[in-house]
């Protein structure tokens, strides 16, 4: 009896010095920018080529939210300035093997851009190399660090089983979930951008990026193109944003004694 | 000539006492050491808590638990390398520490990814 109540003891003592031996502390872990913007006090969103759907303006749209997260997260100096009308710039000169021009490209309103076919992009994204136009651009917004790209945010189509969970209830009442495969048809979208970043001194680029997002849904649900937009720009923000900014990385770690 | 013998097992035996005992005392110090660390550490004083985790490493090199923490303040101060080779001692140290083993799991999703934005 005094033996197991000894052990009894022993053990509890144990336990106890056992949970004395570790701490769980949180920990923010920095990582450093992807590239050195300290060189530059002003940032130039320029402008996007849109390509895929004519249901966003992706080149409106990107800069838009790009110059507002670069001021809320970014604490950078953002120029306000127009949206360059990057199709009309970049447009392949004719006879050199480029495809003409898209129809409604040299339209007159130019707060609508008209968006390319996803083969037609190759050849006006030579414009990123053209180091003389950028500048130019950076000359006239006085050498910020420009952000450019191209959007390509096109829909997308895809059947297949999925698994989901459903609830089933056995002979007693009892519910459980269990997952079940189900063929479906669905729909989406898939947002392809491509981010180059830019000296505004000299028109070199700086870093490259370009990033898939995807998303589907049930094919009889109805989502609004540029809600789904939002979603998937919003899954890439942080990445892109660490570009320029260094990140923290909330997480614990177990302190030992 | 067994009276040598015996002479040099005393001193044998003295020498290796003396050593043991000193072992403990540095123990004892890095011990100390590394629980003010971690008070440190709970207080977010992050630099003080280095400090003595790297006090503690010089009195004990066999001390994982000391290297453990340390590796986890160079990690909070950006330091990767050095976390790294932190980390890598206590696990040579304790291979069988479970808590030292998950340290390192989540210390390597977060190398990885500082390595690759590195390497763009």
């Amino acid at each position: 009896m005094r033996t197991a109540r000894t052990l009894a003891s022993a053990a509890v003592a144990l336990a106890a010095s056992g949970c004395l031996t570790f701490i769980e502390v949180p920990i923010e872990t920095p990582i450093r920018p992807k590239i050195d913007a300290s060189p530059f006090s002003r940032v130039y969103v320029a402008g996007f080529l849109p390509g895929g759907t004519e249901d966003v303006d992706t080149n409106l749209e990107t800069v838009r939210l790009l110059r507002s997260q670069l001021k809320n997260k970014g604490g950078m100096r953002i120029i306000e300035a127009d949206v360059l009308p990057l199709t009309e710039a970049a447009k392949p000169v004719p006879g050199e093997g480029s495809p003409a021009a898209p129809p409604g490209a040299s339209q007159s309103d130019p707060d609508k851009t008209v968006a390319l076919a996803e083969a037609d992009l190759p050849p006006y994204e030579k414009i990123f190399e053209n180091k003389e136009y950028w500048k130019k651009v950076g000359e006239e917004f006085g050498s910020p660090l420009i952000i450019t790209g191209s959007v390509l945010f096109t829909p997308h189509q895809r059947s297949g089983y999925v698994q989901k969970e459903q609830e089933v209830y056995d002979s007693f009442g009892r519910r459980s979930v269990v997952p079940v495969r189900t063929y479906m048809d669905r729909k989406g979208f898939i947002l392809r951008p491509k981010f180059v970043f830019i000296d505004g001194r000299t028109g070199e680029t700086l870093y490259t990026e370009t990033f898939r997002e995807e998303i589907l849904y049930n094919a009889e649900q109805s989502t609004p193109a540029l809600s789904s937009y939002f979603e998937l720009m919003d899954r890439l923000l942080p990445s892109f944003l660490s570009t320029l900014s260094s990140q923290t990385i909330r997480g614990s770690r177990v302190l030992l004694k | 000539m067994p009276a040598l013998k015996k002479l040099i097992a005393s001193a044998v035996l003295g020498v290796a006492i003396s050593a043991t005992f000193a072992q403990a005392a540095d123990r004892k110090a890095a011990v100390e050491q590394v629980s003010f660390g971690i008070d440190a550490a709970r207080a977010g004083l992050w630099r003080e808590a280095t400090y003595r985790w790297e006090r503690a490493v010089e009195l004990d090199p066999t001390y994982a638990a000391a290297f453990n923490n340390l590796a986890i303040a160079y990690e909070q101060a950006g330091q990767f390398e050095k976390a790294k080779q932190a980390y890598q001692k206590a696990a040579e140290l304790d291979p069988k520490n479970t808590y030292i083993k998950q340290n390192i799991d989540l210390f390597k999703e977060i190398n990885d990814r500082a390595n690759r934005q590195n390497a763009r």
